[in-house]
């Protein structure tokens, strides 16, 4: 507008450059008021608010000078071919094969470049190894042991009157309150209704019945019991489980029941486990039941 | 004048004159479509400067510490480091709770961009020779893209990101044969492994974002080099482009539609709370509640891990575990779909031609009954990721909506398929209908003119 007089410029262009700079004043207001907020110890939605109306005066404005005050077009551009000649291909053929003698007449420095290659490549993944433990028999072990105390998650033992029929507790081994495999839920379902596992009639003494927390699925925690019919829920991917048959899936993804840990009452009275889980807890993997 | 002077002393050095004229000149065809991608570019750029704010104030570690901060409900709680410092950036860093929610806001706008952008390019044949390079760029920009969403969500180490941890962990070792050792080697060992979140922050705010800014430039270069694709028009042809030139307009256009996304994840930052991880509270691994979400773009993944039937394959001892199948080989297969979809196209419609105008997707039923097909199944999949929130929402049993999502995931897509076949079908023949009505029609009448005896004319 720089050449143009006021009385020069034409209404519509007098009107979108009113526009412009109604938007980039508001952008300087907004920015002000930014600064000043900030200025006052800050407050999120203002902050946000005005960051918007300093930026959007900004946008507003760039829009109407590009729709309104600057050339237009359409304007036209030649689309010129990709393919470069033949002659051109034919000269990169050559320029490649500029000095190729050399491997033509030692072909074993080629092969012995690749080895060296190879062995060097196979030589650098080896820091990789360096980023994590070997899992071993991690994942097919869990905290429990023989005579483990039951404790909850504050550390405190579990007496045989601590639950009522139908309520639940996490449970963990004593001394491995942090251990995430080692999660339990522990169940006091009616007795009459257990239905043990062949060869678990004694892990569930008085009623109280013991499965990994870790979901089989994905690893979620199994953590809301359904009191009134009497299922484990994983909130995750809603895998379902019967607490009085053994944990077997009944709904959802899992494809396995949750491991159960055998429990005993030792003579002071606690839960203490008979031994670790029998099989590995949690989501499945390659050789799980190798 | 001072701009003269510098661009002259530019070109005595650089000699760059002759490749600037040619660039201010470059012609950008125009049409509401083409922004997507744009949209998606400006996203990246807000989140490079709000994700550098941040990076001054996060601390990735998982060492305990006890909150004593300016958020009372959890003064006493011990929390990771990154628990503490995410807490500290919401509530004692002034102005870093707009910057932590304008950073969030601007990835889920990202990735719907770039989202939208690819339907754009797969609906209109702009992915067909000589473009199937920057179409794998561009998918390649997209995996990286949900990449980086997930472990920027995994790094306030809270309830609902520790989950999303497990799970994806629970993914990875249900891979064949090498799953365990991975889980091993990217968690620092069993989870939750101490260094996960360390190493979730170098990939996400180093490895991963400088993929992103290399592939981005290279798919911005090609873009150049081959020049933008247009619609057919009067003067729009196979062999030229119309549009606006680069200098000033389309400049013009383009830095205020940055300005103006921008805004609008301003507004949302500061006004639309999303991930407020001190309700969720610290990561513990024996609690979990129901209606755990991802980030809308894993929203699919979680949907299939949720439908999937339980089966799994066993034999020998050995087994592939059921997470493996939502979580790792459907994924796998959609993105071995989006990267080979250009060739395939090519190769049963034998079009190995140069394209580029743009098909209209009626044009191209089968394509585009494909493409929405498609996008069915992935909504339903994400709607899937959310069937418990559908249930407390609308008081149904979660297993009943389990079950009609399975066989709609299934029933689904061929139905919008079948449906978008005909619309096209139908759309075309009339738009053909039109043109040959148009070329048969009579001439319109024209008027006919009578001279009158003293000379003038009359009409009639």
């Amino acid at each position: 507008m720089r050449d143009k007089d006021r009385d020069e410029l034409t209404k519509a262009e007098w009107r979108a450059t009113n526009r412009v700079a109604t938007g980039f004043a508001a952008t300087t207001l907004a920015a002000i008021g930014l600064a000043i907020v900030y200025w006052q110890g800050g407050q999120t939605q203002l902050e946000g608010v005005l960051l918007a109306l300093a930026l959007g005066g900004l946008g507003y404005g760039f829009v109407v000078v590009a729709k309104r005050l600057l050339p237009q077009g359409p304007y036209e551009e030649e689309r010129d071919p990709l393919p470069a000649s033949d002659e051109t291909v034919a000269g990169i053929e050559q320029d490649i094969e500029r000095g190729e003698g050399w491997l033509d007449r030692r072909g074993f420095l080629l092969k012995l470049l690749a080895l060296a290659g190879g062995a060097l490549g196979l030589a650098a993944l080896f820091p990789i190894r360096s980023l994590g433990p070997s899992p071993g028999n991690q994942l097919k072990r869990t905290r429990w042991r023989k005579d483990s105390l039951v404790v909850d998650a504050q550390g405190n033992p579990i007496a045989t009157d601590a639950l009522e029929v139908g309520g639940t507790l996490t449970v963990f081994p004593e001394g491995a309150l942090e251990a995430e495999d080692s999660q339990t839920v522990l169940i006091r379902v009616p007795e009459d209704e257990f239905r043990p596992r062949e060869g678990r009639a004694d892990w569930a003494p008085m009623g109280y019945v013991a499965y990994s927390k870790v979901c089989v699925h994905a690893g979620c925690p199994v953590g809301l019991y359904q009191q009134d019919i009497k299922r484990l829920l994983c909130p995750c991917h809603q895998s379902t489980f019967d607490a009085l048959d053994g944990a077997r899936p009944v709904f959802g993804p899992a494809t396995r029941s949750l491991p159960q840990l055998p429990l005993y009452v030792d003579d002071g009275g606690f839960l203490r486990s008979q031994s670790d889980y029998t099989e590995p807890v949690g989501p499945g993997f390659w050789d799980r039941d190798r | 004048m001072i701009i003269p002077r510098l661009a002259r002393w530019l070109d005595d050095r650089l000699g760059a004159s002759r490749v600037a004229r040619s660039t201010l000149n470059k012609v950008f065809p125009d049409h509401w479509s083409f922004m997507l991608g744009e949209i998606a570019l400006y996203a990246f750029v807000i989140l490079l400067l709000t994700g550098v704010y941040l990076t001054f104030f996060f601390v990735p570690g998982s060492k305990e510490v006890v909150y004593d901060g300016s958020y009372a409900p959890l003064h006493g709680a011990t929390m990771s480091q990154a628990y503490e410092s995410t807490l500290r950036i919401s509530f004692d860093v002034r102005a870093g709770l707009v910057m932590r929610q304008i950073h969030h806001w601007a990835a889920l706008v990202f990735v719907a961009a770039i989202i939208a952008h690819m339907s754009r390019v797969f609906f209109t044949g702009a992915f067909r020779r000589p473009r199937e390079i920057n179409w794998m760029v561009g998918i390649t920009l997209l995996l990286l893209a949900v990449a980086n969403g997930f472990t920027g969500y995994s790094l306030p180490d809270d309830q609902l990101s520790g989950t999303g941890l497990r799970i994806a962990y629970s993914v990875v070792l249900s891979i064949p044969l090498v799953g365990e050792w991975m889980a091993f080697l990217i968690f620092g060992g069993a989870f939750p492994g101490n260094d996960a979140i360390t190493r979730f922050f170098v990939i996400h705010i180093l490895i991963v974002p400088a993929a992103i800014a290399i592939l981005l430039t290279v798919h911005l270069a090609l873009l150049v080099r081959q020049k933008h694709t247009q619609w057919r028009t009067a003067r729009a042809r196979e062999d030229n482009v119309v549009g606006a030139k680069l200098w000033p307009t389309f400049m013009a256009k383009t830095v205020g539609l940055f300005f103006l996304v921008f805004a609008v994840v301003a507004a949302l930052g500061g006004l639309v709370q999303i991930n407020p991880v001190w309700i969720w509270g610290p990561f513990q691994p024996a609690a979990v509640s129901a209606a755990s979400q991802p980030d809308w773009y894993v929203g699919w993944l979680e949907g299939a891990l949720r439908l999937m039937p339980p089966w799994e394959i066993r034999a020998f001892g050995f087994e592939i575990p059921n997470p493996f199948y939502g979580g790792v080989l459907m994924p796998g297969i959609t993105f071995g779909i989006l990267y080979a979809w250009p060739f395939l196209e090519a190769r049963f419609t034998h079009d190995h031609a140069e394209h580029h105008i743009l098909d209209r997707p009626r044009d191209r039923p089968v394509r585009t009954a494909i493409g929405t097909g498609i996008l069915t199944f992935y909504l339903l999949l994400f709607i899937a990721g959310g069937n418990d929130v559908l249930a407390a929402q609308f008081h149904v049993s979660v297993n009943a909506i389990t079950y009609v999502l399975r066989v709609l995931l299934f029933v689904g897509p061929v139905s919008t398929g079948y449906v978008t076949y005909k619309l096209a079908q139908e759309l075309r023949a009339r738009d053909r209908a039109r043109e040959t009505t148009r070329s048969t029609r009579p001439p319109p009448p024209t008027a006919v003119l009578r001279r009158t005896p003293t000379g003038g004319y009359v009409e009639g």
